[in-house]
């Protein structure tokens, strides 16, 4: 089985867009819904993403 | 001022919705499937099922239930539950002989939360086909 070696970056990004779609998916009612709820739960996870990425650059000195 | 609480909602019968969860807990989206629901349980199958390939790729560890100080018991029992919850990804890989060591580096730390991020995914997955056999969604 061939290793993979992914990046913070990269790993972070797949586990938000997985997660995001079964959240839009199993949280909302309409198609419609589903696809925002889902993307804006994928902008929140990019928000936290960079946000956290700073702060530790930052607090790291 | 009193608050009044409200009267709990009698447990569906369990016939009703059993088969469905535990279908959902075996096969990531089986659940949805049996209930008609394709497009939906492909997309949640499918996202399961590539979150936990993803974290065996990364050589994730598999959590072992081991007791001892309070978070001890919480990260090791929670993590084996939450592996647990992948249902027959999670059979299948021990089954055949996956047998990870827990090593130091990030590559290894994201593997071990992918599969348990699987497991909690597919835990999500089981509630919604529960509603939906319960008839609290559509």
């Amino acid at each position: 089985m061939p290793k993979l070696t992914l990046s913070h970056f990269e790993a972070s990004l797949l586990f938000a867009f997985l997660t995001s779609v079964v959240l839009g998916v199993v949280t909302k009612k309409t198609d419609r819904e589903r696809l925002i709820y889902g993307l804006q739960t994928f902008g929140y996870f990019l928000l936290a993403l960079f946000g956290l990425g700073w702060l530790m650059y930052l607090g790291h000195g | 001022m009193s608050k009044e609480k409200k009267p709990k909602e009698p447990l569906p019968p369990l016939r009703q919705w059993i088969h469905v969860v535990a279908l959902g807990w075996l096969i990531p989206g089986g659940g949805h499937f049996l209930l008609g629901r394709r497009g939906r349980g492909a997309l949640l199958a499918g996202c399961v099922v590539l979150m936990f390939v993803l974290g065996l790729l990364m050589r994730g560890t598999m959590f072992q239930p081991q007791t001892g100080d309070l978070l001890t018991t919480i990260i090791y029992v929670g993590g084996f539950i939450a592996d647990l919850c992948a249902g027959i990804l999670y059979l299948l890989t021990v089954w055949l002989g996956y047998n990870q060591p827990d090593v130091a580096g990030h590559a290894y730390d994201y593997g071990t939360k992918f599969l348990v991020g699987a497991g909690l995914l597919n835990v999500l997955a089981m509630v919604d086909a529960y509603d939906i056999a319960t008839g609290k969604k559509d």
